[in-house]
């Protein structure tokens, strides 16, 4: 489990076969065609930003800028995901985008986390929930080479067969039960954390392996960037992607409504243990008008995981974290 | 500041603890009141939402191995486990000492503790002894040793039709399958993780 234990000759070479490195540059090159054939436009946005996610289960790494008009210095945030740029170039009517970047995250690591690893993050005005989840299918039996049987299931849905609870509706204590019953002692506060913790330890695993696994309707409290449908209960418009047992993407109808947003970031910063500059730029485009669209972020490395059979990010990486 | 404050509280005191941050093959920690050692750690987290420490992890005392889930970021009790070259000394009868070649000092260990050890023993061998709050919790033998069959039926020599062999008795009391030439007085090696006969020894 140790990365120090591992068994390669020496921390200098690479932690990826050459084969595999040869195998993910193909898949760029996949990707990128089939973009182009969707008039998709490729786009590079910032990855230091003055502002930084709000999303307190995100830790943003920062840095320090100084030079030619910033004497004293300006801190800056390693983006998390390219997201509030990608939406301010759709709100400017770019038009669909898509971005394939380096992100960063800290306090993430892991045989499927790495603090800095790539996503490929798009977004499609006029696109419901359910075309875009078709388009990420399609995308990835491009790549897979071969057709794939796809599921699509409801969070809720998930919840009540599994472990025989409303997800939206029952409280902590009722979601803390049903984590004993499972054999999972563990001492949690936030409701989310014990919707968190049995999805992924009691549901996740149970999801087959071999085929593309869309859940949607995620409980409206965690709804991130994703519009909530009203209803009773009222759902997140957001879908996740599993496959291989690794979630693979996360999907949003896309949140467009400025004063919701930044209830969003000031209930978010409220949160955290130290509050961060939330995104000004984000909420004057969305006041301009973001166009009503859907937008998925994929995991790359661990895509391409599954492509190759690896169980470790860094075998897909050229280089591990560790010997970075 | 945050950190060395973090720092000073939990190693300063007497308590001594770990974050989920410094979970390792090998780290000795407390459940439940019991000492336990990790055997593998993965790190487990939803994109949107909260981080686990998934373990598995084997409790000393039991030698069970147990799945547990932690919060990222949370602390757990160290276990004051460490592991020792012990030299055997002698049985009471209820109780095996030993003593550490370096320091001299003294460690009785319980049957419990002992387990299958006890039966591999004699003077002077060298073991691994885990202790736990400085108490004996885990006595494993040297994983060769050589000793002498004190008991096996000769009237089986020559005979190498069965080929399984026969059993014999050893200085310790403990009872190893042999092959049918071995005959007592003879000394004889074996592996203590198996408890299988290697080969003889001769002077």
């Amino acid at each position: 489990m140790s990365p120090a234990s591992r068994t390669e000759p020496a921390a200098w070479r690479p932690s990826a076969s050459l084969d595999a490195l040869r195998a993910r540059a193909a898949a760029l090159g996949r990707i990128r065609a089939f973009f182009a054939r969707a008039g998709v436009l490729e786009v590079e946005t910032p990855a230091l930003s003055r502002h930084a996610t709000t999303d307190p289960s995100l830790t943003p790494f920062a840095t320090r800028y100084r030079g030619p008009g910033h004497a004293r210095g300006l801190t800056l945030y390693l983006h998390t995901s390219p997201e509030f740029p990608m939406k301010r170039l759709l709100a400017a009517g770019s038009g669909p985008v898509y971005q394939i970047c380096r992100v960063f995250r800290n306090a993430e690591r892991g045989p499927r986390h790495s603090p800095e690893f790539s996503l490929l993050e798009w977004y499609r005005p006029g696109f419901r929930l359910e075309d875009l989840m078709d388009e990420v299918a399609a995308l990835v039996q491009t790549l897979a080479g071969r057709p794939l049987a796809v599921e699509h299931h409801r969070y809720g849905a998930l919840f009540r067969e599994h472990l025989g609870l409303d997800p939206h509706r029952a409280d902590s204590a009722a979601l803390a039960a049903a984590a004993r019953a499972q054999g999972l002692e563990i001492r949690l506060e936030a409701r989310d954390a014990w919707l968190d913790l049995l999805m992924s330890h009691c549901i996740e695993p149970r999801l087959p392996a071999d085929r593309l696994c869309f859940v949607r309707d995620y409980p409206a409290s965690q709804a991130a960037l994703a519009r909530i449908r009203a209803g009773d209960p009222p759902v997140a418009e957001r879908f996740e992607l599993f496959l291989g047992g690794m979630e693979l993407a996360n999907g949003f109808h896309e949140l467009a409504d400025p004063r919701e947003q930044r209830r969003r970031f000031e209930e978010e910063n409220r949160r955290r243990r130290q509050a961060l500059p939330l995104d000004t730029h984000l909420l004057a485009a969305l006041d301009a008008g973001l166009p009503d669209c859907s937008g998925v972020a994929l995991g790359l490395d661990r895509l391409l995981m599954w492509l190759l059979g690896e169980d470790r990010i860094e075998r897909v990486q050229a280089f591990a974290f560790e010997d970075a | 500041m945050i950190e060395v404050f973090f720092s000073i509280y939990c190693f300063g005191d007497a308590m001594a603890s770990y974050n989920t941050n410094e979970f390792r093959g090998g780290l000795k920690i407390m459940l439940d009141g019991d000492p336990c050692v990790i055997i593998e750690n993965e790190f487990v987290k939803p994109g949107k939402g909260q981080a686990f420490n998934r373990v598995k992890i084997r409790n000393l005392k039991t030698g069970r191995v147990v799945e547990k889930t932690f919060k990222s970021g949370e602390s757990v009790e160290a276990a004051d486990v460490v592991e020792r070259e012990l030299q055997y000394l002698y049985s009471d009868g209820s109780e095996w000492h030993f003593m550490d070649p370096e320091s001299f000092e003294q460690y009785a260990a319980d049957a419990k503790a002992m387990g299958d050890a006890a039966k591999w023993l004699k003077d002077q061998d060298l073991c691994t002894v885990t202790l736990w709050n400085g108490s004996p919790l885990i006595v494993e033998p040297p994983n060769f040793t050589v000793l002498e069959i004190t008991d096996t039926d000769p009237g089986l020599k020559g005979d190498t039709s069965g080929g399984g062999g026969k059993p014999a008795t050893l200085e310790t009391g403990a009872v190893v399958r042999v092959p049918l030439f071995v005959q007592t007085g003879e000394r004889i090696k074996v592996d203590t993780r198996s408890g299988e006969y290697v080969s003889r020894v001769k002077d």
